[in-house]
């Protein structure tokens, strides 16, 4: 079983993000879940949505409290108080930053893994505008390979019509931008 | 009079959810004899105005074809609105003769 | 046949659209939106021939609900909470009119204080209204439960609630199964009710039921939910049969052997299982009940389930204040009275205002259930994950 915990704010796409990569390992054949903390929806405000992923039925219904993986979809929420609450010891981390990933071993201090990309550039510079959930999406793919990039690309067709082929770009080019930093904890 | 007392039906044997499946069975309903006077229209007086048609809560005032107005006892119950509600006073409750 | 990823929510939908309703009657609520919504595009767009009542209330909802199963159209609604709540009169009026008819009830708490969260007070609030109420515990199963409930309700004539936990069932997305839309027509294919009303035919509906009628109207539809247990199992074993699925009214884990059980319904059952599997490594006979139809209560089920059982922790997600006890386990506690051997019950709420029941809840449950047994004394009810 593989949680992770998706950070972001009211309108950069966390829950829509979750739920793309469970459906993208449903298609895969295998079994995720993609939930959220609901709340009072309002743009801007802090938002967590989860993703449970396991090769056999998920049967488990409680939250996610010590995920294997963190993603940030903003920049300012980065280095937030409790970002990494519960973070698994070895566990990964991938956030939306121009800074490099070695700036946030100590928010991380349990990471094995930290990736960084600026899926905010990225975004305004292919969609238009700061939605930062398929960008991550790529980022994600590339350093856990929990789903193939085809497979996301595939539901982003589906999913996003007009601007497909623009999140399509943008995942791939996300991919490409990752830096990866692996540490021993 | 007629003081029917029919057997009444067990739960096996009454329609699903009381739904009654006989239209216009409130025909058969004799409410005569829960009067103790009846209405008499004065049918000179009558201005065939149809309020006392309108105002019965029995329905039991009815229109002829030449649109003059009568009472047919079998429904009318003697409970007065008629008279009440007739301006020109063509209605007078008389006591019931039965 | 392939999964696709779908919400609670959504797997409703497509079951009601598979189904071929002629009616969606509805008014929108937080978390049961997602539901109609969805209906009222399939709608739109042409891919559903039916009509979408558009309504003022949850009260006008259930209304037309009622009057258009009277017409012999298939019928569909959804709510939650304050809406149920709001249906409430009417509600009576649906079972006792033998109006079929399946609504999803995304449970979520009652207020005050405000809470869009899930607990199941609402639904234990209509608890006498009349109803076959079925419970779901994943997306999975509120498609199919929402399939067979069209067929339960029109063969007893009676309404049909499908609840789902809110959020966490109606928010989350897993794989679910759908059937092919052609094999859901063939299993439920679409035709008129008779006796009902048309321009052609004149029937009283709604009638007034002096005391010397009542009794008898009333009990009639006592009796419908009595004689449901038959249509529900043999409707059951069908669909299991027919799709491969292993649906029974009452879920049960590890009960061949189990020494102490929890009893949960809807959303719990997978996550109490999942204790009860780690208890089982460590050498604790664990086992888990859920109940799937919690009207027409299986009584007879549940007390083979529960045999030869030590303690038995019954988790309500609602509760009873002021009374002796909480609704399910009065319920619980009424089906196994007259057994000679039963097992020591606890008493648990938790979960209320959608407060997560973690695992650790769980086990705490368990451990709990475990004292009360071996001790042979229940504590008063527990509120696990309540802050003192
Ligand atoms: S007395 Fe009453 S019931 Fe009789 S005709 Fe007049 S209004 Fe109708
Ligand atoms: S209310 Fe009087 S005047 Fe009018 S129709 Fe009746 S009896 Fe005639």
């Amino acid at each position: 079983m593989l949680e992770i915990r998706w950070h972001g704010r009211g309108g950069q796409g966390a829950v829509t993000a979750a739920e793309i990569l469970a459906t993208a390992v449903i298609n895969e054949g295998r079994y995720a879940q993609a939930f959220a903390a609901f709340g009072p929806e309002r743009r801007g405000a802090p938002v967590l949505a989860f993703t449970r992923i396991s090769d056999s039925e998920i049967l488990l219904r409680s939250q996610i409290y010590e995920p294997d993986v963190i993603v940030v979809l903003d920049k300012n929420l980065c280095t937030m108080e409790g970002v990494s609450d519960g973070l698994k010891h070895g566990g990964t981390v991938v956030l939306n930053t121009n800074a490099p990933p070695e700036s946030f071993v100590s928010t991380f201090p349990q990471a094995s893994r930290i990736a960084t990309v600026n899926a905010t550039k990225i975004a305004i510079e292919i969609i238009g505008s700061p939605i930062t959930n398929t960008a991550i999406l790529g980022a994600l793919v590339k350093v856990t390979g929990i789903a193939k990039m085809g497979t996301l690309e595939d539901i982003f067709n589906e999913r996003f019509k007009a601007y497909a082929e623009k999140n399509v770009n943008t995942a791939r080019r996300a991919y490409g931008e990752t830096t990866i930093m692996e540490r021993d904890v | 009079m007629k003081c029917a007392k029919t057997p009444l039906k067990g739960w096996k044997e009454l329609p699903e959810g009381g739904t009654i499946t006989e239209p216009g069975s409130s025909v058969l309903f004799d409410a005569s004899a829960w009067r103790t006077s009846m209405p008499i229209i004065d049918h000179a007086k009558c201005t065939k105005c149809g309020m006392c048609w309108i105002f019965c809560p029995e329905a039991a005032i009815k229109v002829n074809p030449d649109g003059s107005y009568e009472v047919e006892y079998m429904y009318c119950k003697g409970c007065g609105i008629c008279e009440k509600a007739c301006a020109v006073k063509a209605i007078k409750m008389e006591e019931e003769k039965k | 046949m392939k999964k696709v990823g779908l919400s609670g929510n959504y797997a409703i939908a497509y079951a009601v659209k598979m189904a071929d309703v002629d009616v969606i009657a509805a008014y929108p609520i937080t978390p049961q939106t997602t539901i109609v919504e969805k209906l009222s595009e399939f709608v739109a767009n042409g891919e559903l021939d039916a009509d979408y009542i558009n309504v003022e209330s949850e009260h006008s909802a259930m209304s037309a609900c009622v009057g258009a199963s009277m017409t012999g159209a298939r019928v569909f609604t959804a709510t939650s909470s304050q809406g149920l709540a709001f249906m409430h009169e009417v509600l009576f009026m649906a079972s006792a009119l033998r109006t079929p008819m399946v609504m999803a009830n995304v449970n979520r708490a009652l207020s005050a204080p405000l809470n869009i969260w899930n607990d199941h007070a609402d639904a234990m609030a209509e608890r006498d209204a009349g109803w076959i109420q079925l419970w779901v515990s994943s997306a999975q199963e509120a498609y199919d439960t929402t399939l067979m409930a069209f067929k339960l309700s029109e063969e007893t004539r009676l309404p049909v609630m499908v609840n789902l936990d809110g959020y966490i069932l109606s928010h989350t997305y897993e794989p679910v199964e759908l059937i092919a839309e052609e094999t859901v027509r063939e299993y439920i294919p679409s035709k008129p009710l008779v006796n009902r009303l048309s321009p052609k035919t004149a029937f009283s509906v709604g009638v007034v039921g002096p005391p010397e009628y009542y009794f008898e109207m009333k009990y009639q539809a006592i009796d419908a939910i009595e004689r449901s247990r038959m249509s529900i199992s043999k409707i059951t074993a069908d669909f299991n049969r027919s799709f491969g699925r292993s649906y029974d009214d009452v879920y049960a884990y590890g009960m061949e052997d189990a020494e102490y059980a929890l009893l949960t319904m809807g959303s719990m059952t997978g996550s109490a299982r999942v204790v009860a599997e780690e208890l089982r490594k460590e050498g604790l006979k664990a086992g888990v009940v859920s109940i799937r139809t919690f009207r027409p209560f299986p009584v007879e089920r549940l007390i083979k389930k529960v045999d030869g059982l030590k303690g038995l922790g019954v988790m309500d997600r609602a509760s009873t204040p002021g009374g002796p006890s909480n609704p399910l386990f009065s319920d619980i506690a009424t089906c196994l009275y007259g057994l000679k051997d039963r097992p020591i019950l606890q008493s648990f709420v938790s979960g209320l205002g959608g407060r997560d029941i973690s695992l650790d809840n769980f086990r705490t449950m368990f451990k709990a259930t475990k004292e009360a047994a071996d001790a042979k004394a229940p504590k008063p009810c527990m509120y696990v994950g309540l802050r003192e």
